[in-house]
């Protein structure tokens, strides 16, 4: 364990995952450049070698998810990092760690799209993240920081649930969570007791048993048994690992639901709306596959107005709708990612201000 | 008065976005000018790629095809096997051909495509802010490589001019520069024998320029004019590496 000072220091979103990747003990990390977070890269390839890791600028994101594969198959702790074009290379890679039960931390700041889009925040990779966007069928581990502080410790996390859950893990952020900055503390990694990697290649000697990392399955109900298998795993992800932040909640009439960025913005938007008297509360998900429904329906109970804000048409609500109590309801307002669509706090309170319930 | 220089007609009358000093305009203006020559323009379909020349659509006045990241001669071979009576050309940065796109590159020529590629070759990403590409000369520092590219893990730049010339699908390769006037009018023949071979039929045709980018090369305009002659062109040297046709 790399020894930490609590000192608060003053970092950009992307420098505190690269920071909070080194004290976690990842030793390995493949990317490629690309914007928004080119500074995780930039900060490793300073960095890593100092420590006796190893940093590889690899030909492609198919070749960095690739080299992560390898290296948690190894038994070590690599991340690798992209933004919405790159992640959708890495998505061949991302299932075949999910099929081969690996753990490995993916960092996505999402950009606009689709296609080449543009270089500003974005949410709309909300369903590539937590439907696993590759083939096959499967879910990995996604975190959504709202902070710098939370890039750190999100990123900490993330090895550890990976480890535990032998599951990818992603830490889906966007460019303005990446590229502010604030002060941070560098807390120590925690002393999580970590499974041993009894299943990771390493040689063996003659009569040990052979490891094998694979994803194929051609007998007769083994593939099937695989999938039953996950799925009581990511069961025991949500009753388990489920995170959110709940704000003045507890006498709302309106819900503001939203994650990373755009909560940001609403939390500045809602206490507008206390000021003017309203009673409006926010419900953050920070983990996002697992999904917190639990305390979805635990609010909607009570409180039987949500309003879900996204940057984007509207992605994270198909996951709100299912989660809320059946004579609750969930009203929309998101703007499509792109230059100038950030929405403002103004804006937000204005939209509170529509969907805030005419008879309180 | 007789007019002795004027902006090709294939290229718009607008300001490019490119920095001062950088060399894709020099490019953009040679391609262009051989489009007029042959006369080509209105046949002609661009692919432009991800990285500073992405934008090639906003300066060539010809229809274009944005690929993604790398894909750009998949792209062509695409566009040309539907219509094989247009011009296709591609446009390519050295992160853009020589990392992501090494394996969409190497087929293409190795099928024989009959298109053209624009390579340039700047030892970086630029558009990205200055990481280490697969061009990036030993010991160079990068945002990237902050204490020098180290062949020993990174490995040695691509001579891709070289590399391709290899390979039997392809008719022309050249490596040319643009850092004096000598260089550019050597450039200008070249790229026009490059679109000849396109023009009459004869195959897979290469352009590889060596270009500045005195922006993430933390330079100045002359300086990193400078060192493409002292640094990159005796790493990379120039001149025709095959040239099957004769042209
Ligand atoms: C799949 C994917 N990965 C990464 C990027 C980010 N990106 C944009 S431009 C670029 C590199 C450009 O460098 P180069 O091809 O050398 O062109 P230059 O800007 O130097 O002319 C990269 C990596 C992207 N757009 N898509
Ligand atoms: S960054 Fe470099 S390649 Fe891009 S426009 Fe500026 S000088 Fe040219
Ligand atoms: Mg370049």
């Amino acid at each position: 364990m790399q020894t930490a000072s609590l000192e608060k220091i003053f970092v950009k979103g992307n420098e505190a995952v690269a920071m909070a990747a080194l004290e976690a003990g990842c030793r390995c990390y493949f990317g490629y450049p690309i914007t928004p977070q080119s500074d995780i890269p930039e900060y490793l390839s300073r960095e890593l070698p100092r420590l006796g890791g190893e940093f590889i600028q690899a030909e492609s994101e198919i070749g960095a998810i690739n080299m992560l594969l390898g290296a948690s198959a190894a038994g070590v702790r690599a991340m690798t990092s992209s933004s919405g074009p790159g992640i959708s290379l890495k998505q061949e890679g991302i299932s075949y760690m999910a099929g081969s039960e690996l753990p490995g931390v993916i960092v996505d700041i999402m950009r606009s799209g689709p296609g080449l889009g543009g270089i500003d925040a974005s949410q709309a990779d909300y369903w590539q993240a937590t439907r696993g966007g590759g083939h096959g069928g499967y879910r990995i581990i996604v975190l959504a920081p709202a902070s710098v502080q939370e890039m750190y410790d999100l990123t900490m996390l993330a090895f550890d649930l990976s480890d535990i859950y032998r599951m990818p893990t992603m830490v889906l952020a966007d460019s303005v969570i990446g590229q502010m900055k604030e002060s941070v503390t560098p807390n120590p990694r925690p002393d999580t007791v970590l499974p041993a990697k009894d299943w990771a290649v390493r040689g063996r000697e003659a009569g040990e048993v052979q490891n094998i990392v694979k994803s194929l399955y051609l007998g007769d109900g083994e593939m099937e048994k695989f999938h039953w298998k996950m799925q009581a795993r990511y069961q025991e992800l949500a009753e388990k690992e489920c995170r959110w932040e709940e704000v003045q909640t507890a006498d709302a009439e309106l819900i503001i639901t939203a994650f990373g960025s755009t909560a940001r913005i609403a939390k500045t938007a809602i206490s507008m709306a206390r000021d003017a008297g309203m009673k409006v509360g926010l419900l953050r998900p920070i983990t996002l596959f697992p999904f917190p429904k639990k305390a979805y329906a635990a609010l909607s109970g009570r409180c039987k107005l949500f309003l879900d804000i996204e940057l984007s048409t509207g992605q994270m609500i198909d996951d709100v709708r299912l989660a809320i109590a059946r004579d609750a309801e969930v009203s929309f307002y998101g703007r499509p990612p792109g230059a100038g669509s950030l929405p403002t706090p103004e804006e937000l309170f204005e939209q509170i201000k529509k969907n805030y319930p005419a008879h309180v | 008065m007789k007019q002795v220089f004027a902006r090709p007609e294939s290229l718009k009358d607008v300001a490019t976005h490119f920095c001062p000093g950088c060399n894709h305009g020099s490019v953009h203006r040679l391609v262009a000018e051989t489009l007029d020559e042959f006369g080509i323009r209105s046949e002609t379909i661009g692919i432009a790629s991800v990285g500073c020349s992405v934008f090639l659509y906003g300066y060539f006045d010809v229809d274009v095809i944005e690929s993604p990241h790398g894909r750009a001669p998949a792209v062509a071979t695409g566009a040309k096997r539907a219509r094989p009576d247009r011009i296709v050309f591609t446009y390519q940065g050295d992160g853009d051909l020589a990392a992501i796109g090494m394996s969409e590159i190497i087929h293409a020529a190795n099928r024989g495509e009959d298109i053209t590629v624009i390579f340039v070759n700047n030892t970086t990403y630029g558009m990205t802010g200055g990481q280490m590409a697969p061009t990036t000369l030993p010991g160079q520092k990068t945002s990237t490589s902050p204490y020098g590219r180290d062949i020993s893990k990174d490995g040695s730049p691509f001579k891709m001019a070289e590399l391709l010339a290899n390979l039997d699908g392809v008719a022309f390769s050249a490596r040319v520069a643009l850092n004096n006037p000598k260089n550019v009018l050597n450039a200008k023949k070249l790229i026009k024998t490059a679109f000849r071979y396109q023009v009459e039929k004869k195959g897979f045709s290469f352009i590889e320029a060596l270009a500045s980018c005195p922006t993430n090369w933390g330079m100045n305009p002359l300086d990193a004019n400078q060192r493409v002659t002292d640094e990159m062109i005796p790493y990379f040297p120039l001149g025709v590496y095959k040239n099957t046709a004769n042209l």
